[in-house]
C-alpha cells in the first residue's frame, strides 16, 4: 500500500496537490523577476514551503474552516481559493487586491469570503486571533477548526505562548501549524530554540504535538487531518511542526550570503518537494514528463495573463487612503 | 424608572442589559467569573450567563487578541483588563491589530470589541494600580477611547461602546466606582460616542476635562459661585477622536480655558485640546490656556502624603479656576 492510499488520497487529489504546489512556486518565481525588473517593490517568498502548505490546507474544509496564515503562505491561500490574478493584484498593490485594496504589503493575506483572516506584519499576532475564532465557534456550537501558521522564530513570541495556553485551557479547536524553515531572517534554528523541536512545547500546553517532514505533502496532510479530527471531536488544539528549508532569501531586500553558505542551499534544493513529489507521481504512473510539461505551460500562461492584467489595472484613488478608519 | 446607584453598579447594569439584549455579547478577563471581577464590575453575571462570562488565564495579550478574533468572527466581546496598568502587554494587539483591521482589510473585517480597564489613583494603588494610560492611545486612528464621568454616563456610554462597530477602550476611574452616585434610568439608553457634554453652564472660566476630574470641576465650580465666579464645564466623554466643535464652542464661551486631567501633564490628551483651541480660536482667548495635571513623574507613589500630593483634587481645581478668573 502506498502512503497516499494510507492517507486516503486518490490520484486526482495528488495531481491537484502537485498543481497547487507548482502554481505557487511559479507565481513566486515570477514575483522575483518582477521585483528585479523594478516592477514590484517587494517579494516575500514561499519557496520550500509548498508541500507543507498544500498538505495542511487540504486537510481543512474550505467554506467551513478558517485559515489564519502568515506571510509565507502563498501555496496555502492558493489552495483556499485565491486566484493567480488575486495574487498579482496584491503584488502590484492595485485596487482589485482582495486582501487590502493595495494597502498592505504582499503576503498579508485576508479575505472574509474565502475564510482567510486578515494578518499584519508584527509576527504571531494572528495565532491569538485563531484562538478567538475557535472560542467563538465553540460558544456558537459550530464544529469548524482554525489553522494558524507561523515560523519557528515566531514560536518564541509571547503571543504564541499566550494563544497556545489559552487554547489548551479552553480545549479550543486550533491547529498551531509551525512552518520550520531553519531561519528567522538570518538567525538559525539553534539560536531560536534550545529544545530539539518546536513541537516539544506542546506538552506544556496539554496538547498533541508532532514534527513531520515538511517536504512530504502526504505526511503533512495525514498529521493535520488527524489534528482536524481531534479539534472537531472536542479534543482541543494540536501543535504540528513541519520541517523544511527556506530556499530563497528572507525577502527581496535580504542578502543571504552574509549568513549562510551556498552549498547549504544547494543541498536543500535536492530535497525540494516540487522535484521529489513530481518524481513520486511519476513512479506511480500518475504523471508523465509530457503531463508535467503541459502543466507548467498551462500555469505559465495563466501567470502571464494575470501579470498583464494586474500591471494594467488601476490603483485605488489617492483620496481613498482616508476611507475605512471607522464604520461609515 | 430611575434608581440611585454608584458608578460600579451602573457599569454592571449596562453589561447585564447588553448581555440580555444581544447573545453575541460575552465577557472575558481575569477573575471576571465566579469572583465577579476584582472590583465586582461583573458581579452576578456568571451566575446569570454562565460560560458567556469567561475567566481567562493571566494573559493580557490573549485577552485582547482572543477578543479580536472572536469579534472578527461576529461576536461582541467585552474584555476586562484588571487594571489599566496591566494592559501594556496587550498594546500590540490593540494598536497593531484591533485599531488597524478595518483599514488594512479595506473594510472586509472589523472589530466590534470593547476593552474595559480601571484607571486612575487615589485608592493607595501605588505605581502599578493607579496609572492613567489614555494618552498612550489618543493618537491611534481606528480606536475610540471613552472615559465616563458619572453613573448615568457610565451606563449609556458603555452600552454605546458595546454596540459600536469598532474597537473602544473604555476607561473607568477606580476611585469613581464607589465615590460617585447618581440617578440612572433602569430603561435602555445610549450616549453617543464622540460627543462632549456641557455639564455646567458658566461665563467666566471654561474647564475642559473628563473622567473623575469632571466631578472635581463641578464641585469646585459650585464652591466658587459664592465668590461670584461663574464656571463653564465641558466633559469630553470621548478623548479620542475628540469633539472639536464642542471644544471650540466651550473655549469661546468664556475666553479663559483651564484643562484638567489626573494624568501627568506633558503629552496628556489635554495637549491635543490645547492644540485644537490654538488652531481654531486663539484670538477669542483672553488669557493663556492653563493646564492642571499630575506632576511629570513616572507614576503615583504609595505613601499617603505622596499620593495626596500627586492627585488632582477639588481644591486644586478650585484654586486654578480662581487664578484664571482673576487673570
Amino acid at each position: 500500500m502506498h502512503k497516499h492510499e494510507r492517507a486516503g488520497l486518490q490520484k486526482d487529489d495528488l495531481l491537484y496537490m502537485y498543481r497547487t504546489m507548482l502554481t505557487a512556486r511559479k507565481i513566486d518565481e515570477r514575483l522575483w523577476l518582477l521585483n528585479r525588473a523594478g516592477k514590484i517593490p517587494f517579494v516575500i517568498s514561499c519557496q520550500g514551503h509548498e508541500a507543507m502548505q498544500v498538505g495542511a490546507g487540504m486537510a481543512l474544509e474550505r467554506g467551513k474552516d478558517y485559515l489564519l496564515p502568515y506571510y509565507r503562505d502563498l501555496a496555502m491561500v492558493v489552495h483556499f481559493g485565491m486566484t493567480i490574478e488575486d495574487i498579482m493584484m496584491s503584488n502590484f498593490a492595485k485596487e482589485q487586491d482582495i486582501n487590502s485594496g493595495g494597502r498592505q504589503m504582499p503576503g498579508h493575506y485576508g479575505s472574509k469570503k474565502l475564510g482567510i483572516v486578515t494578518g499584519s506584519s508584527p509576527v504571531t499576532t494572528q495565532v491569538v486571533h485563531a484562538a478567538g475564532y475557535a472560542l467563538a465557534g465553540k460558544m456558537e456550537g459550530k464544529d469548524f477548526v482554525c489553522l494558524t501558521s507561523f515560523g519557528e522564530g515566531s514560536s518564541n513570541q509571547g503571543d504564541f505562548h499566550e494563544a497556545a495556553n489559552f487554547a489548551g485551557v479552553h480545549r479550543l479547536p486550533v491547529i498551531f501549524f509551525c512552518e520550520n524553515n531553519h531561519y528567522a531572517i538570518s538567525t538559525p534554528l539553534d539560536r531560536q530554540l534550545s529544545c530539539a523541536n518546536v513541537s516539544d512545547r506542546a506538552k506544556g500546553y496539554g496538547m498533541h504535538g508532532e514534527t513531520i517532514d515538511g517536504n512530504d505533502p502526504i505526511a503533512v496532510y495525514t498529521a493535520v487531518k488527524a489534528a482536524v479530527e481531534r479539534g472537531r471531536n472536542g479534543e482541543g488544539p494540536s501543535l504540528i511542526e513541519a520541517v523544511s528549508y527556506r530556499l530563497t532569501p528572507h525577502s527581496s531586500d535580504d542578502n543571504e550570503s552574509t549568513y549562510r553558505e551556498a552549498d547549504e542551499v544547494t543541498e536543500a534544493k535536492g530535497r525540494d518537494s516540487i522535484t521529489t513529489f513530481a518524481q513520486y507521481l511519476k513512479e506511480l504512473g500518475f504523471f508523465t514528463d509530457e503531463d508535467e510539461q503541459a502543466m507548467h505551460d498551462e500555469i505559465q500562461a495563466a501567470i502571464d495573463e494575470a501579470t498583464d492584467a494586474a500591471e494594467a489595472a488601476k490603483y485605488a484613488s489617492p483620496e481613498s487612503a482616508l476611507l475605512h478608519v471607522y464604520d461609515q | 424608572m430611575m434608581g440611585t446607584m454608584n458608578f460600579l453598579q451602573a457599569i454592571n447594569l449596562a453589561l447585564k442589559e447588553e448581555m440580555h439584549r444581544d447573545e453575541k455579547v460575552f465577557i472575558l478577563g481575569e477573575d471576571v467569573g465566579r469572583r465577579g471581577g476584582v472590583f465586582l464590575a461583573t458581579e452576578g453575571l456568571y451566575e446569570e450567563f454562565g460560560d458567556r462570562v469567561l475567566d481567562t488565564p493571566l494573559t493580557e495579550s490573549a485577552i485582547a487578541g482572543v477578543g479580536i478574533g472572536a469579534a472578527m468572527y461576529g461576536m461582541r466581546p467585552v474584555a476586562e483588563m484588571q487594571f489599566a496598568d496591566f494592559m501594556l502587554p496587550a498594546v500590540n494587539q490593540i494598536v497593531s491589530e484591533a485599531a488597524k483591521i478595518r483599514y488594512r482589510s479595506n473594510n472586509d473585517f472589523h472589530v466590534p470589541m470593547t476593552i474595559r480597564a480601571p484607571y486612575g489613583g487615589g485608592v493607595h494603588g501605588a505605581l502599578y494600580h493607579s496609572q492613567s494610560l489614555e494618552a498612550m492611545f489618543n493618537s491611534i486612528p481606528g480606536l475610540k477611547v471613552v472615559i465616563p464621568s458619572s453613573p448615568y454616563d457610565a451606563k449609556g456610554l458603555l452600552k454605546a461602546a458595546i454596540r459600536d462597530e469598532d474597537p473602544v477602550l473604555f476607561f473607568e476611574h477606580k476611585r469613581a466606582y464607589r465615590l460617585l452616585k447618581g440617578d440612572v434610568p433602569e430603561e435602555d439608553y445610549v450616549i453617543p460616542i464622540g460627543k462632549a457634554n456641557v455639564v455646567r453652564e458658566g461665563d467666566d472660566v471654561t474647564v475642559i476635562t473628563y473622567g473623575l476630574c469632571t466631578h472635581y470641576a463641578q464641585q469646585a465650580a459650585a464652591a466658587l459661585e459664592k465668590e461670584d465666579i461663574s464656571t463653564h464645564v465641558l466633559d469630553l466623554r470621548t478623548v479620542y477622536p475628540m469633539d472639536r466643535e464642542a471644544i471650540v464652542e466651550a473655549a469661546k464661551k468664556t475666553g479663559k480655558v483651564l484643562l484638567v486631567t489626573d494624568d501627568n501633564k506633558e503629552g496628556s490628551v489635554l495637549s491635543e485640546v490645547a492644540a485644537i483651541i490654538a488652531e481654531e480660536c486663539l484670538f477669542d482667548l483672553d488669557s493663556p490656556i492653563q493646564r492642571l495635571a499630575a506632576p511629570d513623574v513616572p507614576a503615583m507613589p504609595y505613601a499617603s502624603p505622596l499620593e495626596k500630593y500627586y492627585m488632582v483634587t477639588k481644591d486644586k481645581v478650585e484654586s486654578a479656576i480662581r487664578d484664571l478668573a482673576q487673570f
